[in-house]
């Protein structure tokens, strides 16, 4: 899939800010150090820095799923099958006191369909920092604390469903924060992969030349001109069925990069090439470093921040390719929880038309996309402060 | 001139060739081959397959031979225009393809066409009348188009038309034309079907498009020779469409090369939700039971139309712009 590709532009509008005297802003600008250039430059993009504090919080719920979770994602229960998202009600009268209702399954006599009704007599209050399932927070910390919850040793017709419940009666909510955790690291660990392969390959293409940056060239071209789902729904198909679900999270991970490092290898082959012939590497080379001195301690801090942010233009590709094998039943299976997971149940238009909720799970995906495009646009500008 | 094009040429032809052997590395590598995923299936019916027959049918396939035997088998009966047998369908896989290949390449043709013809006029907008409403708008469209991946943004209208229009959008061919033999009407019939899922297809690439046309023209725009047509007295419309266009036009048309794979790929997957005869939902299938003839031939296939669309591609580029003709030659 190749990369969305976009071109902000907010960062080059002027700034509204009043200027203090010039010399004085000029002289700030001559001393401050190549990280802090770029700083400012990233915060004028206001956009990117919205959606650097989403991203943050993406990764706060990767850290803290089980927190935030409220039931067992894997519990299932015939009894509240497809149940509809509840409404929360904030006040109790006057007073602050979040609850939500019961409800009372029925089947609808002519279509034997599943039917809720909520029930205003009963208040199922919303606690704080309530008890609930056992789990280890941010793995170490045995706790069973979460975040919402029920008082404990209610019947099972008082409980909470904020996005509702899918087919095996699994509550959705839940299930969202799981997935989250497995989707976004899968990109990330992707990403990681890809970075390796991009940075060695690309970085043998931009730094040698000649014969071996004619053959990685040749092979980029290949790779990028073969639609990709086609290979990764092969490749997919190919991993056994008895395997766990780590060792298919790992293999999905490792197919979707093996496609995935070309953009990455462009822009650190294109970074080398600008880079060879300036005058602080020609003195490093002149002094006798080492190449690999050269390489690792001369160029690449100079253009790490262009590195940074060609991997979080990577980013969105991954989830997405994710998500779309895991969609197709290719990718992760259940028990995995992924995005793509909970959306396999959205495949079915009847389905959908009847349970709309079960179309929630594409909305973090869109949003973790947008967020990361515009994180990267913001942070492909930053990267080269000295540019107009 | 032509020294490029050859080079694009053999480029091509070496490309075709990884994907030959990409596509059959990925069907070889499944454990068990056809006749295991067989006699599971016969299994579950009840019958039972006895060792002589698996043999038999190993043979029959020369499924035992080694690897590279078994690839070279496949590429002699492919350039006699022979595809093999599907294991599944018993038939040739030819004919188990059959239109559905057809069907792809329109689908992926219409999804193409309607990204330029999107494209090129929203893009133009944006950059002379750039920070305006439309401007804007054409932003935040195009930002959508880009993060919604297409299988959702199919899945989301297919529910609309469903709750909205109590519709089903999806399909080709509507149904009394769904089995007809091949007429103006069933054509014109495919033609009214094809807009909405070539929309879906194409909107990644169009919001792309946009973006990249609208910076490039928006970077001619502030060049002298545009104040010199216009102080020349020529027409808005003149100025801007016979000269700044035409530059920017450049970069714009070199990007289709990767627009296309980006098509197809998606077309699968767009086909699968939508229930499009096309390819796509037979490749599932076809992957699921390990045929591997089958597979194998749509994923060749699937790859060698792309190539031949990006080289048809790379031949239109040279064409509109000079400066790569006089380089190369």
């Amino acid at each position: 899939m190749a990369t969305p590709d976009v071109v902000l532009d907010p960062a080059r509008a002027p700034a509204r800010e009043p200027e203090p005297s010039v010399t004085a802003r000029e002289q700030r600008i001559f001393v401050a150090s190549q990280w802090q250039l770029m700083w400012w430059r990233f915060r004028r993009h206001r956009v990117a820095v919205a959606s650097a504090i989403v991203v943050a919080g993406f990764y706060l719920v990767v850290l803290g799923a089980d927190f935030l979770a409220y039931a067992d994602p894997n519990a299932s229960e015939a009894q509240r099958s497809l149940m509809p998202p509840q409404r929360v009600y904030w006040f109790d009268g006057w007073r602050f006191s979040p609850h939500v209702h019961g409800f009372k399954g029925a089947r609808d006599p002519q279509t034997f369909k599943r039917v809720y009704v909520a029930d205003p007599t009963q208040k199922v209050r919303l606690r704080f920092f309530a008890e609930g399932f056992e789990y280890y927070f941010l793995g170490l910390i045995p706790t069973n604390r979460h975040l919402i919850g029920v008082d404990p040793g209610l019947d099972a017709a008082k409980t909470i469903f904020l996005l509702g419940t899918d087919v095996q009666g699994r509550d959705l909510w839940s299930r969202l924060m799981f997935a989250t955790r497995i989707s976004l690291t899968i990109g990330l660990l992707g990403v990681a992969v890809s970075l390796v392969l991009g940075v060695i390959l690309g970085g043998i293409s931009g730094f040698y030349g000649g014969m071996a940056d004619t053959v990685i060239q040749r092979v980029i071209e290949i790779l990028r001109s073969i639609p990709t789902i086609p290979l990764w729904m092969g490749l997919a198909a190919a991993l056994p069925r008895e395997w766990s679900v780590l060792q298919v999270y790992f293999a999905i991970t490792v197919i979707i990069s093996l496609l995935g490092w070309t953009e990455l290898a462009r822009v650190v082959r294109g970074r080398f090439l600008a880079m060879r012939e300036e005058d602080f590497v020609v003195s490093a080379r002149l002094v006798g470093c080492s190449q690999m001195r050269t390489i690792f301690v001369h160029m690449v801090p100079s253009f790490m921040s262009h590195i940074i942010a060609a991997t979080t233009l990577a980013l969105p590709a991954m989830i997405i390719s994710e998500t779309a094998l895991s969609f197709l039943g290719l990718g992760l299976r259940p028990p995995a929880i992924s995005w793509g997971v909970l959306l396999q149940q959205a495949q079915n238009v009847q389905t959908v038309a009847i349970s709309p909720w079960l179309m929630l799970p594409a909305v973090p995906v869109i949003l973790a996309v947008m967020a990361f495009n515009f994180l990267g646009d913001g942070l492909r500008d930053a990267a080269d402060p000295y540019s107009r | 001139m032509l020294t490029y094009i050859g080079r694009r040429a053999v480029l091509a032809l070496f490309t075709v060739w990884a994907i030959s052997v990409l596509a059959f590395v990925i069907i070889q590598l499944p454990p068990g081959d056809y006749v295991t995923s067989y006699i599971a299936q016969m299994a579950s019916m009840g019958s039972v397959v006895t060792d002589e027959e698996a043999q038999n049918l190993r043979i029959q396939y020369g499924l035992g031979q080694p690897m590279y035997v078994q690839y070279l088998k496949w590429m002699r009966q492919i350039v006699q225009g022979n595809f093999g047998m599907s294991m599944e369908w018993q038939r040739p896989v030819t004919e188990v393809i059959g239109e559905r290949l057809w069907l792809t390449v329109a689908l992926s043709v219409a999804a193409l066409i309607l990204t330029w013809t999107l494209a090129l006029p929203i893009g133009i907008y944006s950059a002379v009348r750039q920070y305006s409403v439309g401007d804007y708008l054409a932003t935040f469209v195009g930002f959508i188009g880009l993060a919604v991946p297409n299988f959702l943004l199919a899945l989301v209208i297919l529910y609309l038309g469903f709750v909205l229009f109590n519709a089903h959008i999806g399909g080709l061919f509507s149904p009394e034309m769904q089995d007809a033999p091949w007429s103006a009407a069933k054509v014109w019939d495919l033609l009214t079907h094809l807009p909405i899922p070539a929309l879906i297809l194409g909107l990644a690439g169009t919001a792309q498009q946009i973006r990249i046309m609208r910076a490039n023209l928006l970077d001619e725009l502030r060049k002298p020779y545009v104040v010199t047509a216009r102080s020349k007295g020529l027409s808005e419309a003149r100025v801007i469409v016979k000269y700044p266009v035409r530059v920017a036009l450049n970069p714009f048309a070199s990007t289709i090369g990767y627009t296309l794979p980006y098509i197809v790929s998606g077309s699968i997957i767009v086909s699968l939700v939508l229930g499009l005869p096309t390819v796509g939902p037979l490749l599932l299938k076809a992957l699921i039971a390990q045929d591997m003839f089958l597979a194998g031939t749509i994923v060749l296939l699937l790859g060698v139309m792309t190539v031949v669309g990006t080289l048809v591609s790379d031949i239109l580029l040279v064409w509109i712009d000079p400066r790569i003709r006089l380089e190369e030659t």
